[in-house]
């Protein structure tokens, strides 16, 4: 692995790999003096487009754990609010020394392009792009996934991949960087995966994905679910006719109260309630739900820590990567891409 | 030898039988069997196809406004190149063709540059802002003679609009040439809608979005009894509408441009925006059906939509990136790889979707007329036997942005003769036309480029 930018490609060798090299990192967390020295002198930086801030102190803590040095890129107040294009920001970084890139951008494809062009040599990893992926938070679920099914089936994690489980995927997955990567990721793992929406927010070419899909919620906790992963859904989609209101599209797709209740009913007592935050309490996602034994939302972002230093381990200090020196950047002038019709 | 006397030797006339063409001044004076001429310079046509000059009714020039991204005298080099001897200047510059001063200042740097005729394209809207008529008649009436009008990058999506239009260029036989998208449909689209949008996640610009504009407008040309040409068709559901609409006798041509006769929404895996185009690269089987609808007439003309842009302009992520390819080098060899060589068309048939039609649909004379005695000397030389491999920056065109990059294709143009005077050969530049007579000079208008 070069770089890490969706799991559509991600091989379940990679894919374990990382999930393993996580639980060995997971172990420093619980140590008292929480630092490896294995990235000394490597430079880390966060480039975010997005405002994020989960995300980027996640990957904050997990680069200084490994002792690399970290500089944060925020787009906004930076030369890249005054027109930078990306070309120009990935060049000064590389000019910088910059080993790995964490991009976070508005834009699906921008990490690709990073990888892709010649303007930066660094790692290149995906920190959610646009709509399109988001593989970090995949992994970090996928952790989340196997260290409880592991326990439920009395096996091991390590080397475990995760089939048989059945996996439902709740709300905006046509706005979903988090739904794309879990679809893919979860297929290589052998899980089964739902998705459970509207369908106005699932795309149009979703019948070509390796999954079930129903506009159903009920139906499927009574098909039975061993993880429920709830995606924040933006109350402000109604006013884009995604669906009529707040209140109904809870109705329908919001894990409830008396959904809480119907796991218990239904005899599911180990299935877990997922989300990658932030949430909306009481729009797609009760209260009770959120705190209840169910939820593995704050080890979700325990996880994520020890999946993002797993990782950076991979792509820094991985044998598959070569030692180039950094490309010396041209200056160029600065010049705002517009937007042209043909 | 007189200056502008070509005997062409022994070449294919539209891909068949092998004769001679004598070319002086200007006209075809001759067409048969072992022609004679004292005073011509041979030229040896053995092994290529002669065919009339290719007419493009859909190129984007940039100037005035953009000198940044082509020019009328670095655009039409690159017609030249290729095969052209006329182009449809679209009206999306800046200022906005759409008075009769700016489709004059077009006209005039094209005649400054000699290489093809440049038919100025007027804006359907003021500003292509899709609300007021601009003035129709005051640039039919021009010394640019515009007979096509579009606000091409733009539909003209408020219909009774689109009627009015429609109604009222009946007056000067003018046609208007529709950029079909609703654009409440395409709000912020970046690519083809289906099952490679859904997995990059890219915001999908879908299939009916164009079909819906087309079907309504086949009946609004109906119901007023005008000329609609509906430009870059891409869907395979708009084909359909056309043929259903031809069979209806509706005054309806459609054209296609050679990257979606070759490329499809696959590419954009990449996030490359050299496939970013408007409308977008789509399935393969839209392609299938945009060649089928080609070769039986349903789609009437190749039109390039040669758009090209800065390379700032696409060396950015994809949803920021501009819209449009080149294509004015790279036509006639797409279109025989997608066309000819799959046995799809003849020679002829290249004539008659590359040149006929499309100077009888922007209303072009001297132009898409037979190689025949007495008929205006656009005639081109082309190998198809030649295999090239693409690069972009070799090309005359000041655009990068060739979707065809690094690909090999067949067929090269040898010579290029516009009103009788090569402009190109031996596949190279020669020189340009140089009209007798003075059009009112350039440097009066204010702006020239210079060749």
């Amino acid at each position: 692995m070069k770089h890490l930018l969706s799991t559509e490609n991600l091989s379940a060798f990679d894919a374990i790999r990382v999930l393993d090299t996580a639980e060995e990192m997971s172990a420093v967390g619980d140590r008292e003096v929480k630092k490896l020295p294995a990235l000394r002198g490597r430079t880390v930086v966060n480039l975010f487009f997005e405002d994020s801030t989960r995300t980027r102190i996640s990957f904050e803590a997990a680069a200084k754990r490994l002792s690399a040095d970290v500089i944060n890129f925020a787009a906004k107040g930076s030369s890249v609010s005054k027109g930078e294009s990306l070309k120009d920001t990935a060049q000064t970084l590389a000019a910088m020394g910059a080993d790995a890139v964490v991009i976070r951008h508005w834009a699906s494809g921008a990490p690709h392009r990073l990888a892709a062009t010649d303007w930066i040599d660094a790692a290149v990893i995906n920190a959610g792009d646009g709509t399109h992926e988001h593989p970090t938070q995949a992994l970090l679920d996928a952790f989340t996934m196997r260290r409880h099914w592991s326990q439920l089936n009395g096996t091991k994690s390590t080397g475990a991949d995760l089939r048989g489980m059945r996996v439902a995927i709740v709300g905006d997955v046509l706005h979903s960087r988090v739904a794309r990567s879990n679809v893919w990721l979860l297929r290589t793992l052998g899980a089964e995966v739902t998705l459970v929406a509207p369908p106005t927010l699932l795309p149009i070419g979703v019948e070509h994905w390796p999954c079930k899909v129903s506009y159903n919620l009920d139906e499927t906790l009574e098909a039975g679910v061993d993880a429920m992963m709830m995606l924040r859904v933006q109350g402000e989609r109604m006013h884009a006719s995604f669906f009529p209101s707040t209140r109904e599209y809870s109705r329908r797709w919001g894990f409830d109260d008396a959904r809480l209740r119907a796991l218990d009913d239904l005899g599911m007592k180990d299935t877990i309630i997922m989300h990658p935050g932030p949430m909306n309490r009481g729009l797609e996602i009760s209260s009770a739900a959120a705190d209840s034994p169910r939820s593995t939302v704050l080890a979700q972002v325990r996880n994520g820590v020890s999946v993002r230093m797993a990782a950076l381990y991979l792509l820094l200090s991985g044998d598959s990567r070569e030692a180039t020196a950094a490309t010396a950047a041209t200056p160029h002038a600065v010049s705002q891409p517009t937007k042209e019709s043909n | 030898m007189a200056e502008n006397t070509y005997l062409i030797r022994g070449a294919a006339i539209l891909g068949g039988e092998a004769e001679d063409l004598l070319i002086r001044d200007g006209i075809i004076a001759a067409r048969g069997k072992d022609l004679h001429d004292d005073d011509a310079t041979v030229i040896d046509g053995t092994g290529l196809v002669a065919l009339p000059g290719m007419v493009d009714v859909h190129t984007h020039l940039r100037e005035p406004g953009r000198e940044d991204a082509e020019t009328v005298e670095t655009g039409t080099r690159a017609a030249a190149l290729g095969g052209f001897t006329a182009v449809h200047a679209m009206a999306n510059s800046n200022p906005v063709a759409d008075t009769a001063g700016v489709v004059e200042q077009v006209h005039s740097l094209g005649r400054a540059s000699g290489w093809v005729d440049v038919r100025p394209v007027g804006a359907v809207t003021v500003g292509l802002a899709g609300e007021q008529l601009a003035e129709l008649g005051a640039m039919a009436d021009s010394r640019a003679q515009v007979r096509m009008f579009s606000d091409d990058g733009i539909c003209v999506h408020d219909p009774v609009l689109m009627r009015r239009a429609l109604e009222y260029v009946k007056a000067f036989d003018g046609v208007v040439a529709q950029h079909a998208q609703e654009p409440r449909l395409t709000a912020g689209a970046q690519m083809n809608e289906g099952a490679v949008s859904a997995v990059l996640g890219l915001a999908g610009w879908p299939a009916v979005a164009e079909e819906s504009i087309i079907a309504r407008d086949v009946l609004l040309t109906q119901h007023v009894g005008s000329r609609l040409h509906v430009c870059h068709v891409s869907t395979a559901g708009s084909v359909e509408i056309v043929r259903w609409a031809k069979a209806r006798g509706i005054n309806v041509t459609a054209e296609v441009t050679p990257h979606h006769l070759l490329l499809t929404d696959e590419l954009v895996r990449s996030y490359d925006p050299v496939y970013k185009v408007n409308p977008p690269l789509r399935t393969d089987a839209d392609v299938q059906a945009l060649r089928e609808g080609l070769a039986d007439g349903t789609i009437d003309v190749v039109g390039t939509d040669h758009a090209p842009h800065p390379s700032e302009h696409k060396e950015c992520e994809w949803a920021q990136a501009a819209m449009g390819m080149t294509g004015l080098e790279t036509a006639l060899s797409v279109v025989q790889e997608t066309m000819v060589e799959t046995g799809l068309m003849t020679w002829a048939d290249f004539a008659r979707v590359t040149s006929f039609t499309p100077a009888v649909i922007g209303r072009v004379a001297d132009q898409g007329r037979p190689l025949e005695e007495g008929e205006p000397a656009n005639v081109i030389l082309v190998d198809p036997a030649a295999r090239w491999t693409v690069d972009p920056h070799k090309m005359a065109t000041m655009g990068r942005n060739s979707p065809f990059k690094g690909k090999e294709l067949p067929g090269s143009v040898v010579a290029t003769f516009f009103k009788g005077h090569p402009t190109v050969l031996n596949g190279k530049l020669n020189t340009p036309y140089r009209y007798a007579g003075n059009y009112p000079t350039p440097d009066a208008a204010g702006a020239v480029s210079g060749s």
